[in-house]
């Protein structure tokens, strides 16, 4: 029997919509099973409204309520106090895949292709039927307005079962409620644990929060200010790729190489951008777009290999040091705090920046045997899956916690001990490790800068530990000479049967005071 | 030593520590040093001794002042509860007592106030049996000796060591006894009960005019104390009859020179007169001894011995460390019985003793 001809094959070639390529493979967005599809569904929405609330300058307060319907089914409502959204955007942002504004762009957000919140639509409608209600009022002057929709799948359009105006007094934000398939865990893995964590990293962000057991919690506000807005910008010089630049070279409205690197790229100056153009043997008068492969090549090299500043920092809203610590100690009552921030680094053209942050002992105390807690977050984003492939895992891993106080069997792997260890970073472009948003490649760059800030965090956890000690033994000492030292005198006046009269006080206040015995002589310590 | 005596030394030690307070000082004690480097061999006396160097107790050092308190709760205890009284403690006791002194107090384990109370004996230069601390009572004495000492009770009474049908126990009572009568001209110790048994049935105190002592191995001090003044007081001669193998010879040697952990007071408790009979190494082969072989751990004893200084200047025991390693042999006492129930008292202690230049032979 022959085979297909090349023409009947092309019959049963057609476009694959792709909303319907998720839906047969759900996995890579984070809805893998019902536990991590419930976190995600939420995670998705805070995403969304935390994105929306800073660009719109307003301090984020959060309404989030997960009812347990039974059967495996969970309504979740989500409400912020954000801008709003017009009318005519709100079926396409929650109807239609890789709809969004933040995918060509080089500014940190959030989100970053425009999946997330209509996924978690598409992720209700396939397990429970069930449309989204999104019901949105941009500010007290406007009507209020609610969508039912569903996503058509086949053409990634969204599908308006129902429209309505509203006039019931709904507060100025957004709000989605959806119903989906899960199942609702407790402890690490968790909406919980997820908001938790979302809280201590926006600590300028109001979170309320009722989960399907009926349990309220309120993560109230530690800062009542908004980190400075992250600006867009254009790629930096090093790490771009060649087929980026390729890209860049040929869409360019610069007629000339020089000053098509000069403004196409952050941070390239007449100066350097002549250096690199007579480091690559390149005519800086030539049109970009005439560039042959093997100087589009050279010109890469050359970019690679003069200095240039490191990008700009204001593209980046990295959590600070203050916003850690306020952070941390609003959800730990620890006994030390401390946090590093790092200063902006650069992977593949995309500028990044670390911080992080520990909590030890008060009451992590009780986890004295246990290792410590790893808080992950990419973009101010709690990261709970996948951390044993994550370059946050790996550079705590490979960092010598024993120099640090913290215990650490093989000298290798996670340490134990009474910590929360925060790790933040944040970046144009996070390199994630799936769509799914988990986990953070290991780029040699990112692992190194994760690692030098904890080490910075892990010097002042030593300090604070030898202190502690330092005390602890001060206070041992002068416990031991109170205990004994009167006995000394008691059981010699007992054994001389003379000298009643006497006080060992002021030997004793001297003792304690001075040090004047050497004390490192033979015989074990006795308690 | 009278408890009266005593009493003083350790008061003396309250003293100190008194004086020093009133001079507005750090209160601390010297005591001389138990550490191996401070254990010295005594050639005029034949035993080990303490040197002269001394350690420093101080209320004034983290590590010393919990000690400090406990040693002078332990001498006050002595002086207080025991001096002038029948009582007698053991050390097992003592750690006991320590808990009604307070969780501060109170001993974590034996050995920290068995520990204290060997510095108390070396502050005092007097055995723990002086401060009423027993030790262990395990040997027993058979003869015609008489002893009096005052029982339990606090009655004076005097004993007959023949009185007692498997000889008198030496306890802390026994062995500091005073000696009124002995008639005997010689001590033979003896290693083994089963010896010991057999020496009393076949009359050897009363054929060799001898007091039996029957050690049980390693003699204690309280056996060791007595064999002490026995030597002294009478002025008779002792022989040590062992098992042919290091671990008896040294059972002898501890007799003769004392043990380096009772340096501090072995002037009180060694016989430097003593002699070890046998059954020696040469005996193995002249008397065809049922035999076994010297295990790896005896032939390390012997080792030991030939490079301690209690033997390197006695050329016959040298000779019988080297005997035993040439022939790799050792026999127990009992292996005489071959020859019969009396050949021991009849043939071979006889012709030791006769060796040796025993009284009477």
């Amino acid at each position: 029997m022959p085979g297909k001809t090349a023409e009947e094959m092309a019959l049963d070639q057609k476009e694959i919509s792709v909303a319907e390529f998720f839906e047969k493979n759900r996995h890579l967005l984070g809805f893998d099973n019902p536990a991590k599809a419930l976190i995600t569904v939420v995670k998705e929405g805070v995403d969304n409204a935390l994105d929306a609330c800073e660009e719109a300058g307003k301090l984020p307060h959060l309404k989030i309520n997960i009812d347990d319907l039974g059967e495996n089914k969970y309504e979740i409502t989500l409400k912020d106090n954000g801008p709003g959204i017009v009318k005519e955007q709100m079926p396409s942002i929650f109807g239609k895949l890789l709809y969004g504004s933040k995918f060509h762009s080089r500014r940190q957000s959030r989100g970053q292709q425009g999946i997330g919140i209509s996924a978690s639509v598409l992720y209700a409608q396939l397990t429970t039927g069930r449309p989204a209600i999104i019901t949105s009022r941009t500010d007290e002057n406007s009507i209020t307005k609610r969508f039912k929709l569903k996503i058509d799948t086949i053409n990634n359009e969204p599908e308006i079962l129902h429209e309505e105006e509203l006039d019931d007094g709904f507060e100025p934000g957004t709000e989605i409620k959806i119903v989906v398939e899960g199942k609702y865990l407790q402890r690490y893995h968790s909406v919980d644990e997820y908001l938790k964590q979302t809280a201590i990293a926006n600590p300028y962000a109001h979170i309320e929060y009722s989960n399907p057991e009926g349990e309220n919690f309120d993560f109230r506000r530690a800062i009542h200010e908004l980190p400075p807005e992250p600006q867009e910008i254009k790629p930096h010089p090093y790490g771009v790729e060649l087929g980026v630049l390729s890209r860049m070279l040929k869409g360019t409205e610069s007629n000339k190489v020089l000053s098509f690197l000069q403004n196409e790229f952050t941070r390239i100056g007449r100066t350097s951008g002549e250096e690199i153009c007579r480091l690559a043997e390149v005519d800086p008068d030539k049109k970009p777009k005439n560039l042959k492969h093997n100087e589009q090549e050279r010109l890469l090299n050359a970019m690679q290999k003069v200095k240039i500043q490191r990008p700009p920092t204001n593209c980046l809203s990295p959590i600070s040091e203050e916003l850690i610590k306020n952070g941390l100690a609003k959800e730990i009552d620890a006994e030390f705090i401390t946090a590093t921030s790092r200063d902006p680094e650069v992977y593949r053209g995309n500028p990044f920046q670390v911080s992080c942050g520990i909590a030890y002992g008060g009451e992590l105390e009780e986890r004295e045997t246990e290792k410590v807690t790893i808080m992950r977050y990419a973009n101010k984003v709690p990261l709970l899956y996948q951390s044993s492939s994550c370059a946050i895992t790996k550079a705590l891993e490979k960092t010598d916690w024993k120099r640090y106080g913290l215990n650490q069997p093989g000298s290798n792997g996670i340490p134990k001990g009474p910590a929360v260890i925060f790790v933040h970073l944040c970046s144009t472009w996070v390199p994630f490790t799936s769509e799914s948003k988990e986990s953070i490649a290991r780029y040699p760059k990112i692992v190194k800068e994760v690692k030098l800030a904890l080490q910075e965090s892990a010097r002042d956890l030593r300090r604070h530990l030898s202190r502690k000690r330092k005390g602890k033994k001060e206070k041992r000492r002068k416990k031991i000479f109170s205990n004994y030292m009167p006995l000394v005198l008691e059981n010699a006046v007992e054994l001389a049967g003379d000298g009643q009269e006497l006080t060992i006080e002021p030997i004793m206040k001297r003792v304690i005071d001075e040090k004047l015995v050497e004390e490192v002589e033979e015989g074990d310590e006795d308690e | 030593m009278s408890d009266e005596e005593i009493s003083n030394e350790l008061t003396e030690i309250g003293e100190i520590i008194i004086q020093k307070v009133r001079e507005n000082e750090v209160p601390s004690v010297q005591i001389p040093s138990r550490t191996t480097s401070n254990i010295v061999y005594d050639e005029n006396l034949e035993c080990y001794v303490l040197g002269g160097k001394r350690t420093e107790r101080s209320a004034g050092n983290i590590r010393h002042v919990k000690r400090l308190a406990q040693m002078l709760k332990v001498a006050s205890f002595c002086k207080n509860e025991l001096m002038g009284t029948e009582r007698h403690v053991t050390k097992r006791e003592l750690y006991y007592i320590s808990e009604s002194w307070g969780d501060k107090l109170k001993f974590k384990t034996q050995d920290r106030s068995d520990d204290l109370v060997e510095d108390i004996e070396a502050m005092i230069g007097k055995p723990r049996e002086d401060l009423k601390i027993n030790p262990k009572a395990k040997g027993s004495i058979y003869g015609d000796m008489t002893l009096k000492f005052k029982n339990p009770k606090g009655e004076t009474m005097a004993v007959n060591c023949l009185d007692s049908a498997d000889g008198q126990s030496i306890g802390p009572r026994t062995c500091e006894a005073d000696i009124i009568e002995c008639n005997a001209d010689k001590v033979l110790a003896i290693e083994t009960d089963g010896m010991y048994n057999r020496l009393m049935e076949e009359n050897a105190h009363e054929k060799f005019n001898a007091i039996l002592v029957n050690l049980g191995g390693q003699a204690t001090r309280a056996t060791r104390r007595i064999i002490k003044r026995i030597n002294e007081i009478k002025d008779i001669p002792t022989y040590i009859f062992t098992d042919s193998d290091p671990w008896g010879l040294h059972i002898a040697m501890v007799i003769i020179a004392g043990s380096a952990k009772s340096a501090h007071i072995n002037e009180r408790l060694a016989t430097p007169d003593a002699q070890w009979l046998g059954v020696t190494a040469s005996d193995i082969a002249d008397y065809k001894l049922r035999s076994d072989e010297l295990r790896e751990v005896d032939l390390k004893r012997v080792d030991e011995l030939k490079n301690d200084p209690r033997y390197t200047k006695n050329d016959r025991l040298v000779q019988e460390l080297e005997k035993w390693e040439e022939l790799g042999r050792k026999s127990e006492q009992q292996a005489l019985m071959r020859y019969g129930f009396e050949y021991v008292v009849d043939e071979y202690l006889p012709a030791k003793l006769k060796e040796l230049g025993a009284p009477g032979f």
